[in-house]
């Protein structure tokens, strides 16, 4: 892929090999879930390839297929490295897949790092603009930084418990051993940090505005899904002994989180900010699978993984196409341009969390993982409340499409385009009415 | 059968409507839709069968949600209600100007649909999924072909009510969480302690007060009554608030019966200030849709009282008022329609003498208006009878004289204002503007007469109506029954 670049001038080839490259890892994906192995490396010591994790990895493979199919007229007019950037955007995937299914600290150090750091030259592709080098360089410090609060996490569980093998690690006993305890919370801190959570969110807003729309699509949807089901695997494998002292922790970074994501996207007045925001606040709605840990949450976090990916990809990708990124660049689409205003709808309905959208399943099942352990049900009534809040914003984009009138200025998009945005929704609205065919698949 | 044709009929034939561009056909064929679901909701109460008006298929199986779907005695009622309602908005609003009417007239086939699986549901997560799928519709309606301040207004009534319905849901999931099944079989079994139904029930109960609405939660709703297309105020004011009552009846009552005992008193308290709030405001209108929007919270306010009072003879009074202001305040708003279209106003202070013009639409006002009112021999009298009947009669409640002596001031304020309204816009002597008026045409007599018969009809011989309440009735009563357990 890397270097397909030096080699071939021309860009069409090169996003050619780009989605055969990303077909295959899909049906290789595929084929191990039916348990058939192309080549047999032992990884067994580093990574565990369960149900669970070979289920994310194809949903986030094939969400990252969908992306590139749907921006890379776009990514093409970010610089003129479209080959590094696919060789990045697959870099990324392979620490994805380290992070979804590791079974020692140690890979799951690295597969953080190796989504990190391409990440870090993504934010920073569009070379010429002053905001992307600055955003750039903020994530760097700041990724690098709570890198390191990682690393002295897993040390000090290393010191704990003598092992890096999270299958051989026993927290049940020495229960309140400090060093135990303050080595979880340095690894939360530093989670939460790589999936936006309050109160480590600062560095949001300003890396995915800066960064090119086309990336932060991708930062902000399947980068962060995978980091989730790393977070899932990390606090519901090993540290649910430790529940009860990090439950309250968690549970107030979840009020904390929505509260501001909700609140401050209000007052935004750009549409790529506002997303930002949003991406946070749903960010905190994730983490209710982590306070709940069972099955419900599990399952649920799955389904909020693929539904909230299709639907950010989906605005993101009618979002790369509007000349002006306020609220008012959006008026009157539905007039000019009525497929990307319908689709764009459907995506922000399902964000929103309304009935027929995956969106609405996906806090359903949030809520009743919260509900159904008993505790923390001031937590439940709270998120419902900033869910009604979150409508205000994203009806803002709704209202401007189809009851304002104004030019619109748009990008022309291709017609291959437009049909994996209508496809995006149709995928939406089916996962929202027959979510089974979603968890047929994890249960095979 | 009968019950999913009622729901799949007004959705297909609404996505198609989404696609027919001449304003002739689009028009002719949603009548059509409408014209086919009344006869199957006409079929469905006839004929005796009650495996066709059930229907029940899994669904999420995951989460224990069936698709299910029932037409006991109140929702065929209000499914005949709805299957009734939506021919006589098309052929009322029939020579009414829209833009892209293709777009309009679906959007309102699919709020029918929406309506009738909320009339239907047997299951939890179903109900949940209609009522708000009822909504976006509504929405779309009003904010594209409203009036000048409708972005603003229709954005309050859509975050109002979608918090108090996601509030519902957690309330639902919390009961789910016990049952383990979403089936209103499994919800009316569920034997929580006191606590938990007091708050369980104010969750639920905000959602269906702000639907309603009951005071304090009724300021959405004179605003989105003017500013939205009175075929969609005709909707929300005729259809939308049965969602509430219905919802008090099936969803809330036999569900939490002790919380429904304790805090009765208090809604019906809220419920009885709305009442006479309500009438008071109205004297104060010169928008005529403004006046009937508050006169609708004051008969809103009359059923959830008798609701609460728990008796036979309130919770039919109840069932019956339904149909009866269903078709009423349909007729209030046919005529103000037919005078908004004509004169161009709806203010009471420019119209005056239309009588002299316009006889045939003056005589159907002034039916209406009675049954507004509440004369005997209108379908709104028998139900206001049985509904003081059943408060002053309730066991459960000491303030029963209180609460129908305050409603009983409210019924003499809305004769007041009704025929002050009636004084102002239609007797006396013409002024420049309504000096051109004309009288209404053929098809607008007709359906005045419809309504104007099914008032009388039901007002003199409401018997057969009232017998179809009574299983269901008794039903209600007996799961939300404390006294005797």
């Amino acid at each position: 892929m890397m270097f397909s670049g030096a080699f071939i001038k021309k860009n069409a080839p090169v996003k050619v090999i780009g989605l055969i490259a990303m077909l295959l890892l899909l049906l290789v994906n595929y084929l191990e879930m039916q348990g058939k192995l192309l080549f047999r490396f032992d990884v067994s010591n580093f990574m565990a390839f369960d149900s669970y994790a070979l289920f994310f990895n194809g949903v986030a493979i094939f969400a990252t297929l969908v992306y590139l199919l749907l921006t890379y007229s776009e990514m093409e007019k970010v610089g003129k490295n479209l080959a590094e950037y696919l060789a990045l955007i697959f870099f990324i995937t392979a620490g994805i897949i380290l992070t979804t299914s590791f079974k020692s600290l140690l890979t799951l150090f690295l597969g953080i790092e190796i989504i990190s750091i391409p990440l870090y030259i993504l934010t920073g592709a569009d070379k010429k603009n002053l905001k992307s080098n600055e955003a750039a360089l903020k994530y760097f410090l700041m990724g690098s930084f709570s890198t390191g609060i990682m690393l002295m996490g897993i040390a000090l569980i290393y010191g704990a418990q003598g092992t890096f093998f999270i299958d051989k690690m026993d927290f049940a006993k020495n229960a309140q051993s400090a060093l135990q305890i303050a080595g979880m919370l340095l690894l939360l801190f530093s989670m939460s940090f790589k999936v936006s959570v309050a109160p480590f969110h600062f560095w949001t807003p300003d890396v995915y505005d800066g960064a090119p729309t086309v990336f932060t699509s991708f930062m902000s949807t399947i980068v962060k899904v995978a980091v989730f089901a790393g977070f899932m695997r990390l606090f519901g494998g090993i540290f649910e002994a430790l529940q009860n002292t990090w439950g309250l922790w968690v549970a107030v970074m979840i009020a904390v989180t929505l509260f501001i994501g909700n609140i401050t996207a209000v007052f935004q007045q750009s549409v790529k900010r506002m997303l930002a925001y949003s991406s946070i606040s749903q960010a905190g709605f994730m983490l209710l699978a982590i306070l709940a840990l069972n099955d419900t949450a599990r399952e649920g976090l799955l389904l909020y993984a693929a539904a909230y990916s299709l639907a950010t990809i989906g605005v993101f990708g009618v979002l790369a196409k509007i000349a002006d990124y306020s609220f008012e660049g959006f008026n009157g689409l539905a007039k000019h341009q009525p497929v990307l205003a319908f689709t764009a709808t459907i995506c922000l309905l399902s964000l929103a969390g309304i009935p027929l959208t995956a969106g609405f399943l996906a806090k359903f099942y949030m809520l009743k993982a919260v509900v159904l352990t008993g505790k923390n049900l001031w937590l439940v009534i709270f998120a419902v409340l900033m869910a009604a809040i979150s409508v205000y914003y994203y009806f803002r984009v709704i209202q401007a499409m189809y009851f304002k009138e104004g030019p619109a200025p748009t990008i022309q998009a291709t017609v291959l385009e437009k049909y994996i945005l209508i496809g995006i929704t149709i995928l939406i609205i089916l996962l929202g009415v027959f979510p089974n065919i979603l968890f047929s698949w994890l249960y095979f | 059968m009968i019950a999913l044709l009622l729901i799949l009929i007004p959705l297909l034939g609404g996505i198609i409507t989404f696609f027919i561009k001449k304003e002739q056909s689009v028009r002719a064929w949603s009548l059509l839709v409408a014209m086919v679901t009344l006869l199957i909701a006409i079929a469905g109460i006839t004929m005796n069968n009650p495996e066709a008006l059930s229907f029940r298929t899994s669904w999420m199986g995951i989460l224990n949600s069936s698709f299910s779907i029932s037409a006991d005695g109140m929702g065929s009622m209000l499914c005949l209600l709805t299957a009734l309602s939506f021919p006589i908005i098309f052929v009322s609003t029939w020579t009414t100007p829209y833009n892209n009417v293709n777009n309009f007239l679906g959007l309102m086939l699919l709020a029918q649909a929406g309506l009738m699986g909320v009339f239907l549901a047997m299951d939890a997560l179903l109900f949940y999924f209609f009522w708000e799928l009822a909504l976006i519709p509504v929405y779309f309606l009003c904010s594209q072909w409203g009036g000048e301040k409708r972005i603003r207004v229709t954005f309050k009534f859509f975050i109002y009510t979608f918090l108090g319905s996601l509030l519902m849901l957690v309330g639902l999931i919390y009961i789910y969480a016990q049952t383990k099944s979403f089936d209103i079989t499994a919800f009316y079994q569920t034997g929580f302690s006191g606590d938990e139904q007091a708050w369980l029930f104010w969750l639920l109960f905000v959602a269906f007060a702000i639907k309603m609405p009951i005071f304090p939660f009724h300021t959405w709703q004179p605003d989105t009554y003017e500013q939205s297309p009175t075929a969609t105020t005709m909707v929300l004011s005729g259809l939308m608030v049965k969602m509430g009552v219905l919802a008090l009846l099936r969803w809330l009552l036999p569900v939490l019966p002790a919380a429904s005992y304790a805090w009765g008193d208090t809604v019906s308290t809220m419920a009885v200030i709305g009442i006479i709030y309500a009438s008071l405001i109205a004297f104060q209108q010169d928008d005529m849709k403004r006046l009937v929007a508050y006169s609708s919270i004051a008969h809103i306010g009359l059923m959830c009282v008798a609701i609460f009072a728990e008796t036979e003879s309130g919770v039919q009074g109840a069932m019956l008022q339904m149909f009866s202001h269903g078709i009423n305040i349909l007729g209030m708003w046919v005529v103000i329609e037919i005078i908004e279209r004509k004169f161009g106003t709806r203010k009471m202070s420019e119209l005056g003498g239309i009588a002299k013009k316009a006889p045939a639409l003056t005589i159907f006002f002034f039916i209406i208006a009675f049954a507004n009112i509440g004369l005997p021999l209108t379908n709104a009298f028998v139900g206001e009878f049985l509904m003081f009947n059943g408060i002053l009669s309730s066991k459960i409640t000491q303030y029963g004289v209180a609460f129908t002596v305050a409603a009983g001031t409210a019924i003499i304020l809305g004769a007041a204002y009704t025929l002050l309204m009636g004084r102002k816009v239609f007797l006396g002597e013409t002024n420049a503007l309504t000096e051109k008026g004309s009288d209404i045409q053929w098809h607008e007599k007709t359906i005045l007469a419809i309504i104007a018969i099914c008032i009388i009809v039901v007002g003199v011989y409401p018997q057969p109506l009232l017998g179809s309440f009574e299983e269901i009735t008794n039903s209600i009563i007996k799961y939300s029954d404390v006294l005797h357990k």
